[in-house]
């Protein structure tokens, strides 16, 4: 019995192995059965080695022949087999962290109308469950939606951001449809479960007495939400917005389908560009062997990249959930 | 008397009064909040409203029976992306179900908090977070490379990454429900590990598992990117599990683009089919779990 069964408090239980009155054949069931699941628990971890190990060395000629030019040249011709991924990069930050902007502040703001006595808890829940649909639909359904709806409809309102406040350079090209803005905000549609989910969590853990405290001293609804709650559950916010961008960084097809595959990277959000998602969904299907191992450099930025924000993001919320443990 | 010596100022502080500058922000606030509360609500409406205006007048007999009509000819239908896409999602169960699963009771009932179970765990929620279109390149560099062609085997490989994760974590939660008084009654009248596991542990965390899976499934009937370049696409029925093969997502995709008003018309029934399908997994799911929880 090793040491890892104690805390089903089963340390004490004789192994199955060591009694003589279980028949050998159960106790050969008893100890395959415990090796299969060990090594199926085994393989997950090789799945994810096997991953980054397959990306990693079709990079690897990529990496020997382009190494850090790669990140600084914005251009992607297959032509000249010149290859880089400056705009990509350029893009997925800022398309995500737009995403975040607006998404965050919805998110955080249907968390508070869910959680904090806005609403009966009946509506609460029946709003909470709405939200969560969002979750549920595909991502190429939003590219779908955003061509045929989201962008006729912020047309008219793009025209004349760009006619009143084309001085800005937020706003310095005319609208061409697929772009920056509508890949941003179908993104910010696609992290506020995320967002509201993790925040309502936060916001549920704290300590009842804390805001029944503020109460009592006379406090109205938004001052004890944003003196008491929001600064208890800052941790956990902080920690669902970081896990929203991991989200919106990876997020591939509707990005392909909105964010317009230029070859370029601006300031204005009404100018299209292209993200390193975006890159992999139009140029993987028809590439040469060349084309590839960029491809897989590319993606094995993306990896890298993601694995960052998301590690951050548990980590924030792991300790958070630890420190908060001390109030109640 | 001595508690309040002026009680009619006192009277007037409790009042509610818009005078008051701290009610009316108040006030504005939650108007404002429950205002971006019903606008972050609105695309969703959107989306159901567009899938049942232009996804529904679409829906025939021949919608599910016929192939995909090719540029500009009229009809058609999208049978072969529905299938492609059961077929799909049943290469990717055959292996990330049962990986995922036994991985769970690893986790919950050997591993404990063992380094191994740690480094386990940790694995699946890196699987949790990672990009969709990464488990696309991973079953491109390893299976489309490998046997030289595009094909339903590499695109059941790549969803099935994306579905181990959820059902691993969900399974696991399942498991560490049970109560270990079961656990103890089932090891004291002499029973086994492995017979305790499945026997009184797994049958009791049935419903919670299958709930896991189910949303699994409907995570792994959406997935578009990891289709993109290892299923490819296909024109035709089912062919075989190491051709190319059609999906509802991928057909999604390419017919967005497509200047054919007829293309665009099956784009938006097969994502009235998916979501469907998708919505009909997790309300399973739901209704599963919430019956687990009354007993």
């Amino acid at each position: 019995m090793s040491a890892a069964d104690t805390d089903l408090g089963l340390a004490r239980v004789p192994a199955a192995s060591g009694s003589g009155t279980v028949p050998l054949l159960q106790r050969v069931v008893d100890r395959a059965f415990r090796t299969m699941t060990i090594s199926f628990g085994v393989l997950v971890i090789v799945l994810l080695v096997g991953i980054v190990y397959q990306v990693l060395i079709h990079a690897w000629p990529a990496m020997g022949q382009w190494g850090v030019e790669f990140l600084t040249k914005p251009t992607w011709d297959p032509n000249t087999n010149s290859y880089g991924i400056l705009a990509e990069i350029a893009g997925t930050l800022y398309t995500s962290f737009l995403a975040l902007i607006f998404g965050g502040i919805l998110g955080l703001t249907v968390a508070l109308v869910t959680s904090q006595g806005f609403l009966s808890p009946r509506w609460e829940l029946i709003f909470k469950n709405l939200i969560e649909l969002l979750a549920a639909i595909p991502s190429v359904v939003y590219g779908l939606w955003g061509i045929f709806v989201l962008i006729p409809t912020i047309r008219p309102i793009a025209q004349w951001l760009h006619d009143s406040l084309g001085f800005l350079p937020f706003f310095s090209t005319p609208f061409k449809g697929p772009g920056i803005l509508p890949s941003a905000l179908v993104l910010s549609i696609m992290i506020l479960p995320t967002v509201t989910a993790v925040s309502r969590e936060a916001l549920a853990a704290v300590p009842a007495r804390l805001p029944a405290a503020a109460y009592g001293l006379g406090a109205t609804q938004w001052e004890v939400i944003w003196s008491v709650m929001l600064p208890t559950a800052s941790g956990g916010v902080f920690g669902s917005l970081v896990l929203g961008l991991g989200r919106a960084l990876g997020e591939t097809m509707a990005l392909a389908m909105l964010v317009g595959n230029a070859q370029e990277f601006g300031w204005s959000l009404l100018s299209p560009g292209t993200t390193l998602a975006a890159l992999l969904a139009n140029h993987f299907p028809e590439a040469g062997e060349l084309e590839v191992n960029a491809l897989m450099y590319a993606a094995l930025l993306l990896l890298a990249i993601t694995l960052l924000v998301n590690a951050l993001g548990t980590y924030i919320m792991f300790r958070t959930t630890r420190n908060l443990q001390g109030l109640g | 008397m001595s508690a309040s010596p002026n009680p009619a100022a006192a009277g007037a502080e409790l009042e509610f009064s818009l005078k008051n500058r701290r009610t009316w922000v108040n006030l504005a606030l939650t108007i404002l909040a429950i205002g971006l509360a019903i606008f972050a609500a609105l695309p969703l409406a959107s989306v159901l409203v567009m899938l049942l205006t232009r996804g529904v007048p679409v829906l025939s007999l021949a919608l599910f029976t016929e192939l995909p009509p090719g540029a500009g000819t009229v009809g058609g239908g999208i049978g072969n992306a529905i299938v492609g896409t059961i077929v799909v999602v049943l290469v990717a169960s055959a292996f990330a179900l049962p990986l995922g699963f036994m991985a769970a009771v690893y986790l919950a009932e050997y591993g404990g908090s063992s380094p191994l179970a740690t480094a386990v765990r940790f694995s699946g929620k890196i699987l949790t977070g990672m990009p969709s279109i990464l488990a696309g390149v991973f079953a491109y560099a390893s299976v489309v490379t490998l046997m030289g062609s595009f094909s339903a085997w590499a695109g059941g490989i790549a969803t099935g990454i994306l579905m181990v994760p959820v059902v691993m974590l969900t399974a696991e939660e399942a498991l560490r429900m049970v109560p270990n008084k079961m656990r103890h009654a089932a090891l004291g009248m002499g029973s086994t590990r492995a017979q305790m596991v499945l026997q009184v542990v797994i049958p009791t965390a049935l419903p919670a598992i299958m709930t896991g899976v189910m949303l699994a499934l409907a995570r792994a009937m959406g997935e578009t990117a990891p289709l993109l370049f290892t299923a490819l696409f296909s024109n035709y029925w089912f062919e075989g599990l190491g051709e190319p093969i059609a999906s509802l997502a991928v057909l999604i995709y390419n017919f967005s683009g497509s200047p054919f008003e007829n293309q665009v018309e099956l784009a938006w029934a097969a994502s009235l089919v998916l979501v469907v399908l998708v919505l009909l997994a997790n309300i399973t799911a739901q209704f599963v779990f919430r019956r687990q929880k009354v007993q």
